[in-house]
């Protein structure tokens, strides 16, 4: 870990903590009115604000996380630095794709 | 240690929760035939896991924050037992609205 | 020796990388510390016991070794603090290649001691007045704070991170430069924030505190790890330093 993947790590850190507040906020709510699909889809279809707020989140989730499994493998597993560094990428590629697709069926589809 | 094992478990979960969501990309029918499944005891016990996760993750990241930004190393270890007590008390919330 | 009124089962660890413990039997005496049971076995039990200490008073940091699972000051210990049921497991310090028995090789904690460019390094010559530093200044307290460290390893033993990570540098090394971030005399600053800003430098530490924990002179590594942290997080931003 150094400096650059420091900044990172923590900055994206700092920024999710307010929207992990909301996200359980909305984990209790969705949960507790038992809503249905159809309920989700009629309030984050066409929002920007949802679009904004949950596109930044998986944004800075696929940086924050695969900064720490980086850190994890580092320490944890025999691998060489190099071969960490591939395995957090695709790791953060691989989640920003999902989480996008994910955001895009909820909002625009 | 906590810290970095509930990360892990959540990076895991990750994936398969964006692919749920991912499920209303043609309409909501297949999202809501995993609603459907999904409101099981079973399955709410492991969501309730999953709330407990992220908060114990929340709140020992905030710690970490607070370690490296603000001059603060009495009282620490009483610090991570309320934030361990806080994510159980949250997770358990959880679970009582759910059932 | 006074009349002993139990005897101690005290398991020591004898080879190098490769060993075993083994088990003596010590007579228990009032005020006895670790240093002193570790010498009885050497002197009267096993001349062939390899271990090392100085003063024996809490000031050199040599008798440093693994207690009952903890990194301590031998001397300094006890036997009545640490003695579970009249049992005591000493190793030699952990995250070291042990060389014999008790006593570590402390070339790595050293070398990364330079690593981190915990050197002081002149600004000034003899024929300049000499430096004025205010002693509440903040940064001097900063320094001071950290300054007494003795470079025991003791810290270095208890890291997770020292442990995990090969290329850590480690609480003693990083705590070193802090002091030297914070000496205004000092001119190697620019060059030792790279150090410490490069992999392995104070971005590895978690704050798990351990090093903090287990100081035997209640420094705070942590502490200067993370004011090296913020330090060097700004001049990266600044651009003042290549990551």
């Amino acid at each position: 870990m150094n400096v650059r993947l420091y900044v990172w790590q923590r900055a994206t850190a700092a920024l999710m903590v307010p929207f992990v507040l909301v996200h359980i906020a909305v984990i209790f709510y969705a949960t507790h009115r038992q809503m249905t699909a159809a309920d989700i889809l009629s309030r984050t279809h066409g929002s920007a604000a949802w679009a904004s707020f949950y596109g930044l989140f998986v944004a800075a989730v696929s940086i924050h996380a695969s900064i720490g499994v980086r850190n994890i493998l580092t320490e944890w597993s025999p691998l060489a630095d190099r071969t960490v560094g591939w395995c957090a990428v695709c790791l953060g590629i691989a989640l920003a794709l999902l989480g996008f697709h994910a955001v895009i069926a909820l909002v625009v589809m | 240690m906590i810290h970095r094992l509930s990360g892990l478990a959540l990076v895991i979960f990750l994936p398969i929760h964006f692919f749920v969501l991912g499920l209303s990309f043609h309409g909501g029918a297949r999202l809501d035939a995993f609603l459907r499944w999904s409101d099981q005891p079973l399955v709410k016990f492991a969501e309730g896991g999953l709330v407990f996760l992220l908060t114990v993750h929340l709140l020992g990241g905030l710690r970490v924050l607070v370690i490296e930004n603000f001059d603060w190393h009495d009282g620490q270890k009483r610090l991570a037992m309320l934030a361990a007590t806080v994510s159980v008390l949250v997770a358990f919330i959880f679970l009582v609205r759910v059932f | 020796m006074p009349e002993p009124a139990e005897e101690l089962s005290v398991s020591l660890w004898r080879g190098s990388a490769q060993g075993r413990y083994e088990t003596y039997s010590v007579p228990r005496c009032e005020s006895q510390t670790v240093l002193d049971v570790v010498t009885y076995v050497q002197r009267y039990l096993d001349p062939t016991l390899s271990y090392r200490f100085a003063c024996r008073v809490g000031m050199c940091g040599s008798c440093a070794m693994t207690v009952n699972g903890h990194p301590r000051w031998t001397c300094r210990t006890h036997v009545a603090k640490v003695a579970d049921g009249g049992r005591l497991r000493i190793g030699p310090l952990d995250n070291l290649p042990v060389i014999k028995d008790l006593a570590t090789d402390m070339q790595s904690f050293f070398e990364k001691w330079q690593q981190a460019k915990g050197v002081f390094a002149p600004s000034l010559t003899r024929a300049e007045p000499m430096a004025r530093i205010r002693p509440d200044s903040a940064a001097r307290v900063a320094a001071d704070a950290a300054i007494e460290c003795i470079n025991c390893g003791v810290c270095y033993a208890a890291c997770d991170t020292v442990r995990w990570n090969a290329g850590y540098l480690g609480p003693a090394a990083l705590n070193r430069a802090w002091t030297l971030v914070n000496d205004e005399r000092d001119a190697a600053n620019p060059a030792r924030l790279s150090a410490v800003a490069a992999s392995g430098g104070c971005h590895s530490c978690h704050s798990h505190q351990s090093c903090q924990e287990h100081c035997p002179l209640a420094l705070n590594p942590t502490a200067s790890i993370a004011g090296l942290k913020r330090r060097s997080t700004a001049a990266y931003l600044k651009g003042e330093l290549k990551a």
